[in-house]
């Protein structure tokens, strides 16, 4: 066990993989002698050499284009995007290209190697193109699995797992966190499961549910509630798709009542799928409507970013109103 | 049928055409030392113009010094500097109508100071209040002026390129002989948006200019590893392009290759690519630290091409310029960064309501309701909201105020 932060533990993963197995290759903006602009390729050009962790060139569609013929070929690509609001320019390659490899070729290619890792989310003073959630675009698109760690032991397990995945990966690390998140990460290679959600916490009375970032939030608002008597359980999604509706919906048939919470807007946002799914699957259980605390239906501001994040006293008031329906 | 332009004649042998065959040469008229070279020809700026060019450039080198230093002071979350980059923004910006249009990239603070783009203006974008006309909704440094035909900066990268190209076709089209300048890094010249603009600039033969600022970095990334050949100028000749090679430190010569571009562009609809090759003397950005990617030696030798310097000493030698002139006014321009600044820290900030305007050209319902139920949860906790709440009801007595002046828009005043 080591005590590393979030990015030391992303670090951490792609030294594991990389000395695990000679076909993956880390690349992207400033990856190379840099380490990344947040570092968290750090020494890897210096262990591995420049053949198998590079610097590109500016060019997101190019990077990921790029990744997905490395990963035909079989190569093990880990192709970075420095923020995920610069990921749109890939876009093609990755909801046209990435995601339907097997299915267009029958399973004769497939991309299964790839991992995009891109940071994401607000609360860093960014302002409007350095803090966005784009989770919800990429969920709509059958054939990629997106994933999203709340801290370091997290990063480094389902890092792994998304490396080693055999369909191509969105990994969006929450760089809010990745300093401030702090924990103990086994020193060995392990691999956390995708497409399954955590219980964090037991509870009896009302189920929150989040990913990355807001994982914290929805903890901190359960802290209040506790005081006010309100038993909460909190599940962490951690997989966006294909998602853990097993986990999530026994959950609610336990507790009657389920708030989610994610940064991006509202309309649209990956907390509308999950209530119509928890919806259908719990109708009679629910003893009050699914409340969704997210960020406003407007692109993402920078002197109020504050009053347009989903803070613990959003998510707590829709703790109140959901138990006092 | 014809179906290409290509005039090639056949060969029987397999003839590959490379790159390297083609040096572009670097096109410039001062010599380090601020003198001219032998075989420059007289300079075509004239004296107001050239004032109005060197005070743009001292003015950007002292808002930046100052910036980064209150950046330093934790005063400012973020800033950018455009030093050792002056001569290529602002002696091209000279070269222009004042009404034509530039698309910068984030770097170009140089072409709104040579505008009249005021300290007031700069600051209450930097800090993000009240008087910022995009109310404090992007980083400092993305500036943005209709006045002064500046489009508001975006940070995703080479974005503007290809914007300038259907701008600049507008401008064709509207007959009143503007064009466009799209000014964009190396790095950004990578991306599939500046390929694009190029195409169809040529094709549809659009008065724009690209003005590529060649700095040697992209972050950290060096030339050498964002394209391989002769650097960005080359690749307007696989597009049928017009395209030159300058001395981007040299502000006379940058100033005299702009103005050509732009006869060509507005005189003859031709669209020119101009590649400045300069240095970027300071970081990346207030976020990062180029001492782990690049040698203080190689920073030093740039510093010795200052672009400032260099102009300075040829308008001192003109008589168009006096030593203790520069002292006061680099005395007062820092004095009036400085009481500027401090004036747009106290502002407040932007209206809450600016949340949820200019998303459409009107609020939509459901979006009302989100604004209503967040000023109802800000009302409740006025404690967690320190940067609106004290504003709340003032914001609403500015609501009554415009709705006051929007009622009695239409009747004469005394
Ligand atoms: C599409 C996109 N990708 C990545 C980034 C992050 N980024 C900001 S500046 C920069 C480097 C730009 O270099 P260059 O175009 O050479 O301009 P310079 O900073 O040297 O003036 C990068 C990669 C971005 N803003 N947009």
């Amino acid at each position: 066990m080591s005590r590393m932060n979030l990015l030391q533990a992303i670090n951490n993963a792609l030294d594991t993989a990389m000395a695990a197995d000679p076909r993956v290759l880390c690349f992207g903006e400033d990856v190379g002698v840099f380490g990344g602009v947040f570092r968290a390729t750090s020494h890897l050009q210096e262990k591995y050499g420049r053949e198998r962790c590079f610097n590109t060139p500016l060019v997101e569609q190019g990077i990921v284009g790029f990744a997905n013929g490395l990963a035909a070929q079989g190569s093990v690509p880990v192709a970075e995007i420095q923020f995920a609001d610069y990921i749109f320019p890939a876009f093609d390659q990755i909801v046209n290209e990435s995601a339907k490899f097997r299915y267009r070729s029958g399973s004769l290619f497939d991309v299964g190697g790839l991992t995009i890792r891109a940071p994401y989310g607000g609360g860093i003073a960014g302002g409007h193109y350095h803090s966005q959630s784009p989770e919800a675009y990429f969920a709509h698109t059958p054939g990629l699995t997106v994933v999203v760690p709340r801290n370091p032991h997290q990063a480094k397990g389902l890092l792994l797992a998304a490396i080693r995945s055999p369909d191509p990966v969105i990994f969006f690390e929450p760089k809010r966190l990745y300093r401030a998140a702090v924990g103990e990460v086994p020193d060995e290679d392990y691999q956390l499961p995708l497409r399954q959600a955590e219980v964090i916490k037991a509870g009896e009375d009302i189920t929150l549910l989040a990913w990355g970032a807001q994982v914290e939030v929805v903890e901190q608002a359960a802290e209040m509630a506790e005081e006010a008597g309100i038993s909460c359980e909190i599940i962490d999604l951690r997989t966006i798709v294909p998602w853990d509706v097993e986990t999530v919906a026994s959950s609610v048939l336990k507790t009657g009542r389920l708030v989610v919470s994610h940064e991006a807007p509202l309309t649209g946002g990956f907390a509308a799928e999950i209530a119509a799914t928890i919806q259908s699957r719990c109708f009679l259980y629910l003893e009050s409507p699914i409340a969704r605390v997210t960020g406003l239906d407007t692109p993402f501001p920078l002197t109020l970013e504050k009053e347009y994040m989903p803070g613990p006293l959003k998510v707590f008031e829709a703790i109140q109103q959901t138990m006092d329906f | 049928m014809k179906t290409t332009r290509s005039t090639a004649k056949p060969v029987h042998k397999p003839v590959f055409a490379n790159g390297d065959d083609i040096q572009i040469p670097v096109f410039t008229l001062l010599k380090p030392d601020g003198t001219l070279y032998a075989g420059a020809g007289q300079s075509s700026l004239e004296r107001d113009t050239a004032r109005r060019l060197y005070r743009a450039m001292l003015y950007t080198r002292v808002l930046d010094e100052r910036m980064m230093a209150a950046q330093r002071q934790g005063r400012l979350s973020f800033y950018m500097q455009c030093t050792g980059e002056e001569a290529a923004v602002v002696g091209a910006t000279a070269a222009l109508d004042d009404a034509d249009m530039i698309m910068a990239q984030y770097r170009e603070q140089g072409a709104l100071a040579y505008r009249g783009f005021t300290t007031e203006d700069f600051m209450d974008q930097l800090f993000g209040n009240q008087g910022d006309p995009a109310h404090g909704r992007q980083m400092p440094i993305h500036y943005g002026s209709r006045e002064l035909y500046y489009l508001t900066i975006s940070s995703p990268l080479a974005t503007q390129i290809p914007q300038a190209t259907g701008y600049a076709y507008g401008q064709k089209l509207a007959g009143q002989g503007h064009c466009t300048l799209a000014i964009f890094g190396e790095g950004a010249a990578s991306e599939g948006d500046f390929h694009a603009a190029l195409n169809m600039a040529s094709v549809h033969k659009v008065p724009v200019i690209f003005l590529c600022r060649n700095n040697g970095y992209a972050i950290s990334t060096p030339v050498t590893e964002q394209f391989a050949g002769d650097g960005v100028a080359a690749r307007a000749f696989g597009y049928r392009m017009q395209s030159i090679r300058v001395d981007g430190n040299d502000a006379l010569a940058v100033y005299e290759a702009t103005r050509e571009a732009r006869r060509l562009a507005v005189e003859e609809n031709e669209p020119v690519l101009i590649e400045a090759m300069t240095y970027r003397l300071a970081a990346h950005s207030s976020s990062d630290d180029p001492s782990g990617y690049r040698s203080k030696k190689e920073e030093e030798a740039w510093r010795k091409k200052d672009p400032l310097r260099r102009l300075q000493r040829w308008l001192l030698d003109r008589g168009w310029w006096e030593e203790d002139e520069e002292r006061e006014l680099v005395e007062s321009l820092r004095r009036e960064v400085l009481d500027t600044m401090k004036r747009a820290e106290k502002r407040r900030p932007p209206a809450l309501e600016t949340l949820v305007t200019d998303v459409y050209a009107e609020v939509p319902p459901a979006l009302r309701e989100q604004f209503d139920e967040l000023v109802a949860h800000v009302r409740r906790h006025p404690e967690a909201y320190p940067r609106s709440a004290p504003w709340l009801d003032a914001d609403q007595a500015d609501d009554a105020l415009r709705d006051d002046t929007s009622a009695h828009a239409g009747e004469a005043r005394p």
